[in-house]
């Protein structure tokens, strides 16, 4: 019982994380109609952000330090801490932003998969740095409370677990009061016709940049909530956690729809009660299934799904007739 | 294998008889007879710059043996490598040209096909365990490191077993997952194709007795034609020696002309499949899969053909990637090596196959390229000039003071960056810059000039 209640809240929180991330590709696609690959390398550069700010007190080659940086070797508040979070994630979202302008902008009108390519560019273009920054062992996050958790009833749940979930929720609040807003109106218009769009007087380039900025701070704010203590046992941003996990999001965003915001809650949690499952109960098979077994789940269910209903279960099915 | 000419109507008959027979000089697109539309080489010029290309990589090749004036830095030993890797790449890039250039099917999962080419190659023609067996057939620590495996032993067959076969178990398995392939379509495909890669990834890792060691693999084929398992080879490909008692070639230079052969063939396959009715039909589904349908096209049954042909070329460029390579692990065949081959199809320019093996000389060989140039620009430091300040200001070896973006020592880690991380960036910047300013690629370049020509010097 309490394996299962343990195992039961790392699911919700891996499920919070995926759907964060899930979050970033479906407003990313539904504003530019773009599936970013890129994801995962910008996710991880906001997490290094994050590690620059709170524990380098600065970036390097710059002539000002972070003013609010906690002294070196020590922690940060959780006040200060989330107010380095917000920093990070605006950091995050001016990439997410220089890259729509960069990148994306004239690519307009092109296919979907030349724009989706484009990205997978920018994936290897951006992850050297990642991982040059990484090269010399983690850089850890600082986070406030780092490895401690809460026992209730016996079972230990982390505080990052708790953590994780309350930002899954708070982000889809956002998103959701971001979608009945102005903007949000527009982007959703946007995401239906481009053009009918544009006739009815909507800023579609600027629709672009905002679902970028958004889609970038939200993929920093996943890899920050992955790079915290219980994920890698270390609470820090490496290479480990780098070049595979943000693809085992894309059966999320599959099962969820490309472009649906419920879809990618259910699916995040969907896949995570999966993996994290099969990782927890299958283990004395472990010799059988290969180490490592439960990160491959995610696409076995995948493409279980997709031979059923091969839109994902909330994602528009676009209606052909031959 | 059906030509153009074999189903024109009947009452065409007569002009394309009477029309010249022979390709035309000069202008490119002035067609006179259906011959000529069909011809792979429409014109004398593309006809000659083919001929001379071959002759100069033939020529370039045998260099190091008895053409003395050719300089030995040009396809000496140390660019043959990576020319003959290219070679291999080029045929697992005809066949992504196939699905996604031709039938117009986006798929990350090639590097799978090409991982399962290779282990069935490796099964069924890798040494049988005998002398300088490596890795396999021997017990080695699997990936935890707790459990002793005993690896499992190749078959030994040759390589007209063990080719065909590579490319056949490619093909099945690309006909096995195309049920759930052809019904999604577009960035779904793409998708569901990425998380083949890493299932075949998964499988390497429990399967260590076929895969060997997740990082350093196991024991490959050698190319050499045997009848059957005997010790001499009928004809030898992995040895210095004599080739049919006319010429002394080297190792390096023989594996070259062996899979060179393999990619003129697959060429040859490519370019008469795009222009048979087969061909057709998946353009026909690239270009409006509903119209396609409408015309009689069944879409299922060609996308499935279309997966199963480009899987083929797949497998079998796997297998001689692996048995040149001299090592195969299931790491080589990760997700980046799929996105190399997309990277090939847009640099190059997605459904021609003259923009395909442009793109893959161009991906393979640029990131040596860099290299080369790093090399030389090091060897300047010492020197006076432009380029000695040229390559101060860029190269530094990571003391105080010095300062640069690319550090001279391969392996310290941190700022600066090697070489080797320098060329992913130059390799994703490409991408991103051919996509947004040469969409239709090399291939693209080749049309603009050629158009500038055509007319000239009229600007139209």
């Amino acid at each position: 019982m309490i394996t299962f209640v343990q195992t039961l809240s790392k699911a919700i929180a891996l499920g919070s994380i995926y759907g964060i991330l899930a979050l970033s590709f479906v407003i990313i696609f539904k504003g530019t109609q773009v599936l970013n690959f890129a994801a995962g390398a910008l996710s991880m550069a906001g997490a290094l952000f994050l590690s620059i700010l709170v524990v380098d007190g600065g970036f390097p080659f710059l002539p000002f330090a972070n003013p609010l940086a906690p002294d070196p070797g020590e922690t940060a508040g959780v006040a200060l801490w989330l107010v380095h979070v917000a920093m990070a994630l605006i950091i995050a979202a001016i990439v997410g932003l220089v890259i729509e302008r960069v990148a994306i902008r004239p690519m307009i009108g092109q296919p979907l998969f030349a724009m989706a390519v484009i990205t997978l560019g920018l994936e290897i273009a951006i992850r050297p740095f990642n991982l040059d920054a990484t090269a010399l062992g983690g850089r850890s996050i600082g986070v406030p409370w780092g490895n401690e958790s809460w026992i209730i009833a016996d079972a230990i749940i982390p505080k990052s677990y708790v953590a994780a979930v309350i930002a899954a929720a708070l982000s889809f609040a956002a998103v959701f009061y971001f979608f009945r807003s102005r903007f949000g109106v527009a982007m959703r218009a946007v995401a239906f016709d481009q053009e009918a769009a544009m006739a009815q007087g909507i800023n579609v380039g600027r629709v672009f940049a905002i679902a970028w900025a958004l889609g970038a701070a939200l993929a920093a704010l996943a890899a920050i909530f992955f790079a915290m203590a219980p994920w890698p046992p270390s609470g820090s941003v490496s290479a480990e956690i780098h070049p595979v996990w943000v693809f085992r999001v894309l059966p999320v965003i599959i099962l969820g729809g490309l472009d649906s915001v419920v879809g990618a809650i259910y699916g995040g949690l969907l896949i995570a009660f999966f993996e994290i499952f099969a990782g927890q109960y299958l283990s004395q098979w472990t010799n059988i299934l290969g180490p490592g077994y439960s990160t491959i789940v995610p696409y076995i269910v995948m493409l279980a799904v997709l031979l059923v209903k091969p839109y994902g279960l909330f994602g528009t099915a676009e209606i052909r007739r031959v | 294998m059906p030509t153009e000419t074999d189903n024109r109507p009947a009452s065409r008959e007569s002009t394309a008889a009477s029309g010249p027979k022979t390709p035309s000089f000069g202008r490119p697109l002035l067609r006179t007879s259906y011959v000529q539309e069909a011809a792979i080489f429409p014109t004398y010029l593309q006809k000659g710059l083919v001929g001379l290309a071959l002759l100069t990589i033939t020529l370039a090749v045998l260099g190091n043996s008895f053409l003395t004036f050719i300089p030995r830095w040009l396809l000496g030993n140390t660019w043959l490598g990576p020319v003959t890797i290219a070679v291999i790449f080029g045929i697992a890039a005809l066949g992504l040209n196939i699905l996604v250039g031709v039938t117009g099917q986006v798929s990350l999962g090639h590097a799978f096909f090409m991982g399962t080419g290779a282990y069935t190659s490796v099964m069924l023609g890798g040494n049988l365990g005998e002398e300088e067996s490596w890795k396999a057939c021997v017990p080695f620590h699997d990936n935890l490191g707790l459990l002793e495996r005993q690896g499992e032993c190749g078959l030994g067959l040759p390589i007209w077993i063990w080719l065909p076969a590579a490319g056949l178990v490619a093909a099945l398995i690309g006909i096995l997952v195309s049920p759930a392939a052809v019904k999604v379509r577009g960035l779904y495909l793409a998708i569901v194709t990425v998380g083949l890669v890493f299932i075949g990834l998964h499988l390497g890792r429990m399967l260590p007795e076929w895969a060997g060691d997740f990082e350093s693999g196991r024991k490959w084929p050698k190319l050499d034609i045997r009848v059957w398992k005997e010790e001499a080879p009928l004809v030898s490909v992995t040895e210095d020696g004599e080739w049919f008692g006319l010429i002394y070639l080297s190792e390096e230079q023989k594996e070259f002309f062996f899979l060179f052969a393999f990619l003129l063939l697959f060429t040859w396959l490519a370019k008469n499949l795009v222009r048979s009715r087969t061909g057709r039909a998946l353009q026909a589904i690239r270009d409006r899969d509903v119209a396609a349908e409408v015309m009689g096209v069944p879409e299922f049954e060609y996308k499935r053909l279309g997966f199963a042909i480009s899987s083929f070329y797949a497998g079998i460029a796997g297998a001689l990637f692996a048995s040149f390579n001299g090592r195969v692990s299931p790491i080589d065949f990760g997700l980046l090596l799929s996105v190399d081959f997309i990277a090939i199809l847009l640099i190059g320019g997605a459904g021609t196959i003259a923009g395909t093996l442009l793109g893959t000389a161009f991906v393979e060989l640029l990131p040596n390229i860099v290299e080369r140039l790093t090399a030389r620009l090091a060897e300047q430091l010492a020197n006076d000039g432009v380029m000695s300040a040229v390559a101060h200001f860029l190269l530094t070896d990571g003391s105080e003071g010095n300062f640069g973006p690319i550090s001279t020592s391969p392996t310290a880690p941190g700022w600066p960056m090697s070489v080797f991380q320098w060329n992913f960036v130059i390799y994703g910047v490409l991408i991103v810059v051919f996509l947004i300013f040469e969409p239709l690629g090399l291939f693209g370049i080749w049309l603009k000039i050629r158009n500038y020509w055509k007319g000239w010097p009229f600007s139209y």
